[in-house]
């Protein structure tokens, strides 16, 4: 274990400096002046001309070569200082702190919300077999295969339009989190009910599960005793991986619902060339990334040990 | 067991804490004392010059001058004001009795930092011939100018000229608070996509009547209809008038429909060798089916535009523009075909052996100016003009304009930006050639005099006919194609009473709302 974790902080340090070098060559490379883009940001389509690039372009000292822009963010990291945004002139750990801290929130409802509604019927699923399996393969394909977009909109009309229980958009308080939760969670569990449901049915019909019921065990002691563990491994897996990817890609869901959420300043930030945003909001994605990637990794770990003696 | 009652500590004071904020929540904006307004777009910033605008439609912030919905200068911060005889110098007489919204009073002291340090930003005030702007006593300042400059009142009531309290600015000139002096105070400020005031009492003119007011920005049309249908939200602008008819049937809704001074145009280089003689342009121009577009795509009827300025902006706008167009009895093919270009095979147009093709730029900003854009290529392809549309960033208009590459750009100009219309027609026509999001590459000397003539012209009748004749100039030889104008769509609920639309867009008069009593 505590290799392990060694392990992941040397990664995590390589981490943060590859993360954050590539995202300043891949913006750096990217085609348009970057003065423009900032100062569109800035002062909005009404107002940006050609007189407000040169304006940010000498404040901001574009004019200094990629090295030397390169070496104070590098030295900036170092002492933990993300840096401003070249747009609103915040600094960065404030913005992100404020988009992160909603796309986490979402993410982990929506996560719980869906193993809620994945793992009963995933196992359930696997249990009962057909027509029961493939009726919730249709449905899970139909959900999988509608743009998340759709869902949102068929839950708004559902929730907040007809019987007016939620609002529509908009974030601060609890109410508004359960719609943008549950289309996620929707979304999220059309894929992962069938990992449990694959899983479930691979133990169910291992031949160690088959035994101990066969040497007398009732079905609830076999699958308390033997069942879980051994289905909970690719499914934790499984979770952890929809976790981090969803913290990151859920703009279609910010934007409907108005949720200031980091894929969605993220996908501002590219626009704009806010490279010190792109930059912060890479670093501390990637380092989430690396966090519950350890996170999962233990928790497996504990759900089965054998790994460890093997290694 | 010694972490154990540290723990415990930990475990109440979150407890404690927790059940304070459950107390405070009592004191906060709820649904019954804000009223919710719902609109497009983001706001990053605090600092007037960059996104003053949210801030001037939440009646935070104000300016010396105002303006009414006709576009004539009316006394704000500044009660009443003079021009010297040589038009050289303004002097503002400052109302009394007024306090900012961190308790401090204005004085002239406090207005001429605001305005300096607006002058060193980008935006308008930067541009005009300022001299200097001095405090003369307490209640007064003056501007000197270098030369006569009609437009300073107007320059003058733009969100980024707002005065703020001298305590807002941290020592670089970047504002830290907006202490500003409206009927509404900030509350909560939390970017890019919820801001909520809070009602100002110590305000000196009409002081507001609902407590809190939101704004929340609503990215997807969409979203911002499904808001108004549920009667979640009080108020939401732009709406895509395909929703409208449905909305119309709400009995919780009052729908408006309000012309603003924006017009879809296209920005044309004429300078391009297919595009530099004045018939080539007017042939593109004959091309566009604008009804087609205004009551297709847009669906707002009469919208469409022959012309830059829409009727409200009168002076500017030509009278009768319809019959001239009617009188001119020669179709776009016929004017392509008299500059040589000849259909090929595939009906496409050709002239030396090269193919009539262009590329049109347009920005994602405004989700109609791409469908627009469309209808365009569509319709010029039928006269045998083969168009590229690209979507990119709205910076993407000056920015070829600068380097000559842009070809055509399907834009929404506000000529309303600046509440005469004369500042945005000066930076779009004023110079050489034209400028970033004006003319291009189309010198016409006569409309740069004309123009730098209005800057001192001061008597209303001189004023009006050389602004028509400079509208006249500007339709005769189209260096800017203009497709259709700007309908505002906005929903209010019927909870509110007292709701009106400001054409320029610079207040959504909160402090005049009331909730209608259950």
């Amino acid at each position: 274990m505590k290799a392990m974790l060694l392990k992941r902080v040397l990664q995590l340090v390589t981490v943060v400096w590859g993360v954050g070098t590539l995202t300043f060559i891949l913006m750096r490379s990217l085609p348009g002046d970057m003065a423009y883009r900032i100062a569109a940001s800035r002062y909005g389509q009404d107002n940006v001309n050609s007189e407000a690039a040169a304006l940010v372009r000498q404040e901001l000292n574009l004019d200094q070569g990629a090295f030397a822009a390169y070496w104070h963010w590098l030295l900036d990291l170092l002492q933990f200082n993300l840096g401003h945004s070249l747009v609103s002139g915040l600094p960065v750990i404030d913005a992100i702190q404020h988009m992160l801290g909603h796309s986490l929130l979402l993410a982990l409802a929506g996560l719980l919300v869906s193993i809620l509604i994945a793992v009963p019927v995933g196992l359930f699923c696997a249990w009962r077999g057909n027509p029961l399996d493939s009726i919730f393969m249709g449905l899970s394909s139909m959900i999988r295969a509608m743009p998340v977009f759709v869902l949102g909109v068929l839950f708004i009309l559902l929730f907040a339009l007809h019987w007016n229980w939620f609002p529509v958009a908009g974030f601060g308080t609890p109410a508004h989190l359960v719609l943008p939760a549950l289309t996620l969670a929707l979304s999220l569990a059309a894929v992962s009910n069938r990992v449990v449901r694959d899983s479930a049915k691979h133990t169910f019909q291992a031949a160690f599960y088959q035994f101990s019921k066969v040497k007398g065990l009732s079905a609830w002691q076999t699958f308390r005793r033997h069942g879980v563990r051994n289905i909970a491994v690719p499914v934790v897996a499984f979770f952890g991986i929809q976790l981090v990817s969803m913290i990151e890609g859920i703009v279609m869901i910010e934007s409907l619902f108005s949720w200031p959420g980091i894929g969605h300043g993220l996908a501002h930030a590219i626009f704009a060339r806010d490279i010190p945003v792109i930059q912060g909001a890479a670093l501390v994605m990637g380092v989430l990334f690396v966090a519950l990637n350890t996170l999962v990794d233990m928790l497996c770990l504990w759900i089965d040990p054998r790994g460890v003696r093997e290694a | 067991m010694i972490v154990m009652p540290s723990l415990k500590r930990i475990i109440s004071g979150v407890l404690v804490i927790g059940a304070l904020s459950g107390t405070a929540a009592f004191a906060q904006p709820t649904q019954s004392n804000t009223l919710s307004i719902s609109a497009a777009f983001e706001f990053t910033s605090l600092d007037p010059s960059k996104n003053g605008f949210v801030y001037s439609r939440m009646q935070v912030l104000e300016t010396l001058l105002d303006v009414d919905d006709s576009g004539l200068l009316m006394p704000a911060l500044a009660e009443r004001w003079e021009v010297s005889e040589d038009a050289k110098s303004w002097s503002f007489h400052l109302r009394e009795g007024v306090r900012f919204h961190d308790g401090a009073s204005m004085d002239a002291d406090s207005v001429v930092n605001s305005l300096s340090l607006a002058q060193a930003k980008h935006g308008a005030l930067r541009n005009a011939p300022i001299e200097s702007i001095q405090a003369l006593d307490r209640n007064m300042v003056v501007i000197h100018l270098s030369r006569p400059y009609t437009l300073l009142g107007a320059v003058l009531a733009n969100y980024a000229n707002g005065i703020l309290s001298p305590a807002a600015y941290g020592k670089d000139g970047e504002v830290l608070a907006l202490s500003a002096t409206g009927p509404y105070q900030l509350y909560q400020f939390a970017p890019p996509h919820k801001l909520v005031v809070e009602k100002f009492d110590g305000y000196w003119g009409k002081k507001a009547s609902i407590p809190y007011a939101s704004y929340l920005t609503g990215h997807r049309t969409e979203s911002r209809v499904l808001q108004a249908r549920s009667g979640q939200v009080d108020i939401v602008f732009g709406l895509d008038p395909a929703s409208l008819p449905s909305l119309k049937r709400l009995p919780s809704l009052d729908l408006y429909s309000n012309a603003i001074p924006r017009t879809i145009v296209l920005k044309v280089n004429s300078g391009h060798p297919f595009l530099k003689e004045v018939s080539a342009r007017q042939a593109l121009s004959l091309a566009i089916n604008r009804q087609g577009i205004a009551n297709g795509i847009l669906r707002t009827p009469n919208a469409e535009a022959e012309q830059l300025m829409p009727a409200s902006l009168s002076n500017w706008h030509l009278d009768g523009m319809s019959v001239r167009r009617g009188a001119q009895e020669v179709s776009a093919e016929d004017l392509l075909a008299s500059l040589g270009w000849k259909k090929n095979a595939k009906g496409q147009l050709e002239r030396d052996g090269k193919r009539f093709e262009l590329t049109l730029i347009t920005y994602a900003d405004r989700p109609e100016l791409t469908t627009v854009a469309t209808a365009i290529q569509a319709q010029w392809q039928a006269i045998g003009i083969t168009t590229k549309v690209e979507v990119t960033n709205s910076s993407a208009i000056p920015m070829g304009h600068q380097d000559g590459s842009l070809e055509v750009a399907l834009i929404a100009r506000n000529y309303g930006f600046i509440a005469d219309p004369l500042g945005v027609m000066l930076s779009d026509f004023g110079s050489n050639g034209g400028g970033d999001w004006g003319a291009m590459n189309w010198n016409n000397a006569e409309l740069s005099q004309l123009l730098l003539s209005l800057e001192h012209t001061s008597d209303p009748k001189q004023y009006r006919e050389i602004a028509q004749r400079s509208a006249q100039l500007i339709y005769n030889e189209r260096p800017m194609i203009p497709v259709t104008f700007y309908v505002q769509q906005t929903s209010v609920n019927k909870r509110v009473k007292g709701f009106r639309f400001d054409p320029f867009e610079r207040s959504f008069f909160l402090n005049e709302m009331e909730f209608v009593k259950p």
